[in-house]
Formats: structure tokens, sequence, C-alpha cells
């Protein structure tokens, strides 16, 4: 029937756009790049130069700043959704769960901007008056990592932008916990409570065991999201192309807050070749890594974990 | 100290921590919010929607980037919803087992996490440098393919839902496959379909990254889609960078604005979905 016939290809072309989209995104940045990857080759990648006047590029910092905002978050979340998403499975009381679960979602709706604000205008000066010196006199004594935790401290930077960062992702990486948790067969985590065990040992030893794969692939999609975040990062983290000191209070760049700053400012030629470089690193890296969390999810079965 | 007690205390101790989590978790929340609430009602007034954005130190609103806004994200998911919507009924109706499925699903999980700032330098790259100018519809474009991957996800999610006994009665009837997912499928799944439409709609409406180097931003009134356009995410970017007090008052009133508007969809959109679908 023409009908049928109409709707299947109109349907399944749509479809298809999908996947054009896909290979448009790569190979309309390679292009854009091309200059920059002929010029530069993988030297890009370990250089730390960043001078357009003179059109000498590379990466080095900006990738370093990803690096390490992503750490810090993903060291900040990944604990902190594990209790939350633990607590929403286990501890709650049936009433509460739905309006906590919603809270939570909440925060993850809140858009980048608004983290972006508030940590420059609320929560920077607050890190620079009394978390910074605290931490100073703290971990700043210890040898070896103190060298991370000294400096002056001015708020913005490396450091307030993982941490924003991190607050952000949690509700990402929470809600997957959240979902992979109610994955467990109720058999056996009634067996293990018929055995006295604990509730922390079920967790532990029943629920984290079976649930494995799926809390990756949360922690690696909560990664992907932090990797690529770009308003929460720009705003803190200080906009500075030199790196001369390992200190996390130092101000620093990113990928994304180069793109950001930079890139309308930049005009054609080789300054946005090489910025367009930088979009198609962070491109193909989220890829991988988002690729990684689905296939991870996917095997834990039938539930849907990377749902928005 | 005996087995059971260390037992018991650890068990106490883990929980403790679980409970200071979820505390930590809502402390943020609550944090942000109030700053928002705060900050923001300060500068709520009938100017904020009646007068264009300011040159630093004199009076103004928000009035054209408020517009900007609502045109840019209503034009992209007038665009993005129909693409969406079709790709989604192809997973669920047509090719759930096909390679095309199988592949299309997995990509286009990916594209709903992928960087929004790439979307914004893909549209740049493709469409911007064509045209030779920023203009509205490229930020439009932008915020499309950010539209798209939510609607096909939440689209096919619920029409997997609808049971198969009605798609078959509707067989039954003589109707062809075409006939049955219009006028039975799609129709049952109306409100799940439209709750990912919302979610949509919220997750674009604070989007500032893919409007940087399409959209631009435009300290005056136009309306017109080849043009550069003001939008709120954009101002309120560039107002709370500067060192200009009343720019950020007018920020914060923009972030108010903005943040009233996503948490209102949000849950606009579950009280929709409540009903239907309460596994």
């Amino acid at each position: 029937m023409l009908g049928d016939i109409v709707f299947f290809n109109v349907t399944r072309l749509f479809a298809v756009m999908v996947l054009i989209m896909l290979a448009g995104i790569i190979a309309s940045l390679f292009y854009g790049a091309w200059p920059s990857i002929e010029r530069f080759g993988l030297a890009f990648l370990v250089r730390s130069e960043w001078n357009p006047p003179a059109e000498r590029f590379g990466a080095l910092i900006p990738i370093y700043g990803t690096l390490v905002t992503s750490i810090i978050a993903l060291l900040i979340a990944v604990p902190v959704s594990f209790g939350i998403a633990l607590f929403l499975t286990e501890l709650s009381p049936g009433w509460l769960r739905r309006p906590l679960g919603i809270a939570i979602e909440l925060l993850a709706g809140i858009p980048s901007i608004v983290y972006g604000m508030w940590g420059l205008l609320v929560f920077a000066p607050l890190m620079a008056e009394y978390a910074q010196p605290f931490l100073t006199n703290t971990l700043g004594r210890l040898p070896g990592i103190g060298a991370l935790f000294r400096g002056p401290p001015i708020g913005i930077g490396l450091l307030s932008a993982g941490i924003i960062l991190g607050i952000m992702v949690i509700p990402f990486i929470a809600s997957v916990m959240r979902d992979v948790f109610e994955v467990t067969p109720r058999m056996l985590k009634e067996s293990a409570y018929g055995l006295g065990a604990t509730t922390w040992e079920v967790v532990w030893r029943i629920v984290l065991p079976y649930t494995k794969v799926g809390v990756i692939g949360g922690i690696i999609l909560g990664l992907g999201r932090a990797l690529g975040e770009t308003m929460a990062v720009t705003f803190v983290i200080g906009n500075n192309n030199v790196l001369d000191t390992l200190s996390l209070y130092a101000p620093g760049n990113s990928i994304t807050s180069a793109l950001a700053n930079e890139f309308a400012e930049a005009g054609e030629g080789m300054y946005s070749a090489a910025l367009i470089e930088l979009g198609l690193i962070l491109f193909l890296i989220t890829f991988v890594i988002l690729a990684l969390s689905k296939m991870l999810l996917l095997r834990l079965g039938r539930h849907e974990g990377a749902r928005t | 100290m005996n087995l059971r007690t260390k037992r018991k205390l650890t068990n106490r101790a883990a929980l403790g921590l679980s409970f200071a989590a979820m505390s930590f978790g809502l402390f943020w929340l609550c944090w942000i919010l109030y700053t928002v609430l705060n900050l923001g009602v300060n500068g709520l007034s009938l100017e904020l929607f009646t007068k264009m954005t300011p040159p630093p130190g004199s009076p103004g609103g928000l009035m054209n980037a408020i517009a900007g806004s609502l045109i840019l994200v209503g034009t992209a998911t007038l665009i993005g919803t129909p693409v969406g919507i079709l790709a989604g009924v192809y997973l669920s109706e047509y090719g759930p087992r096909t390679l095309l499925g199988l592949v299309t699903r997995f990509i286009n999980d990916i594209l709903l996490s992928a960087p929004s700032i790439v979307l914004g330098l893909f549209i740049y790259a493709a469409y911007v440098t064509r045209v030779g100018k920023f203009s509205a519809f490229a930020g439009v474009l932008a915020l499309a393919l950010i539209v798209i991957p939510v609607v096909v996800r939440t689209t096919e999610n619920m029409l997997l839902l609808i049971p198969n006994s009605l798609r078959e009665a509707a067989f039954a009837l003589g109707a062809p496959k075409w006939i049955v997912i219009m006028r039975v499928t799609i129709r049952s799944a109306k409100a799940g379909i439209l709750t990912g439409v919302l979610l949509a709609v919220a997750r674009i409406s604070g989007e500032t990254a893919p409007l940087l180097f399409t959209a631009l931003s435009n300290q005056f009134w136009s309306v017109d889609l080849n043009e550069p356009m003001a939008n709120l995410p954009v101002t309120i970017f560039k107002f709370a960078m500067s060192p200009f007090t009343d720019w950020q008052e007018l920020a914060w009133a923009g972030v108010f604005l903005i943040t009233m508007g996503v948490l209102a969809l949000n849950i606009a959109a579950r009280v929709f979905f409540k009903e239907p679908a309460k596994s």
C-alpha cells in the first residue's frame, strides 16, 4: 500500500538523519580543523604554548584543565552519588522516595549557566576567604600532595571549577546508580537479610557486586558530562593559558572554556582551526567515553540506565 | 569489641554517611535556589519586560533577550520535534531489531550526552562559515540538534509501553500499519511524547554554549532570523562576567526567569506523565 511505503520510508529517513548528524559533526569538525592538524600534527597534543598572534598553538593546557577539573568532580561526585543512591533505594521511607528523587533530578535540570554564575559571584569569594586558607593550613602542609593546595587564594581556578562540576554531575551519576540498584532482584537481597546481614552488608556485598557494571557505566556517563560541560567551568576556571604551577588554586583553562571565550573573536584562519581541533579532540574523547558507558549499561540488561 | 558490635557500628556509620550524602546533595540545591530567588526577585520589575538591554550605567530591562529566547527555543522545538518523533517511531515500530535501528539507538544515546558546545561548533563550521555571518537561524539549528535526541529517546520509550494488543486490535479491523501508528499508537502515547517535548524545551532554554558562536547576541531589538538575535543565556553570560553591578543585577533577574521556567517545565513534565506509566 502506498501510504505504508511512504510512511515507512519517511520515518526511516529521519532515523538515518540521526546517523548523518553524527557523521556530519565529525566530518565538518575534521575539515575545519585540517589547517591546524596539518601544521602542528601530534605535537598539538603535548605543546603548552598558546600564542594567537604568532599562530603557534598547543593544546596541553586546555587538555590538562579539562582532565584535572573532571577528576576533582568525580572524586566528589562518586562517593556522594553512591550515598544518595543508597539512601534512595534502601533507607528512605517510601513516601519520601519520590519527592527526594525528584529533588535530585531537579538539580540536574538547573541550567549550567546558573551554576556558573552562582559559582563566580557566590561560591568563589567564599572559597577565597574561607576554604582555600583552611586547606592551605591543613592539606597544604603535607608533603607531596601539599603542593596542590598552596598558592594565592583567589577563589576562581581549577579547584573551584572542579567542585562546581562535581555538584553538577552528582544528579546524573546518582540517578543512574539508583536505577541500577533497583534492578537487583528482591530475592537476593531478602536472602541476605534472612541470613542476618545488615543493610550495609547487603548493599556492599550483594547489590554492588550484582550491579557493578551499571555503576561503572553511570560513573563514566558522569565523566562524559564533566568533560563536555561548558558554562559552569568557563565562569570559574579563570581562563588563563599559562601553566607554571602544580597548585589547584591557579586559574587555568579547559577545552570548553577556551572555545567559549575565544572562538567568537578568532575569525577565520589558523586560530579558529586550532580551536576547532580542540573541539574535535573533545568530541572524540567524549564519544569514546559515552560509548563505553552505554555498552556497560546495556550489559547490565533490561533497565534503561541513561534516561534523561 | 566483638564482631556483632563491629558490624552494627559499620552499618550505623555507613548509613549515617549515606544520610549525609543525601543532605549534601539537597544542601546545594537549596543554596543555589535560595541565591537565585533572593538576588533574582530584587531585579524583577515591569521594566525587565518592557525595556531593552542597556549600556552599562543606565536603566534597562531584558525585553529583547526574553523575546529572542522565546523565538529561538520555540523555532528549535518546532523543527526538532517532528524529526525526533518520526525517528522515534521508526525505532519502536519498524526497526527495533534491525541493524539501522540498533545503530541509530546507540548513536542517539551518545548524542544525548554529547557536549553542547561541540554542536555549536558544528553549526558554525557547517552553516555560519557558508552563509558568512552569525544569525539567529544558526542558533535555532544548534538548539534543534539538542532537541532531536531527547525527543527520539522519549518517543521510543513511550511507544514501547503501548501494549501490542492495542495494535493488534487495530490491525484486525483492517487498518494499514501507518494508520495504526498515527491514529492508535501515537495517540495513546500522547502524554508521554509531550513529556519528552517539555523536557527538551527545558533542556534548551538554558543552553548557552551552542549559541555563543551561532546566534551570538544583540544589544538591540531584532526578530530577524537572518541577523544575530539577543537571547537570555548569552546576555546573562556577558552581563555576569562584567564588572558593572547594574549589569550583574540584570543577569540575576535573567537567571531567575530561566531557572523558574526550567523548574516549572520539569515539574509540569512529571505531572503530565504521572498517570499513564506508573511502573
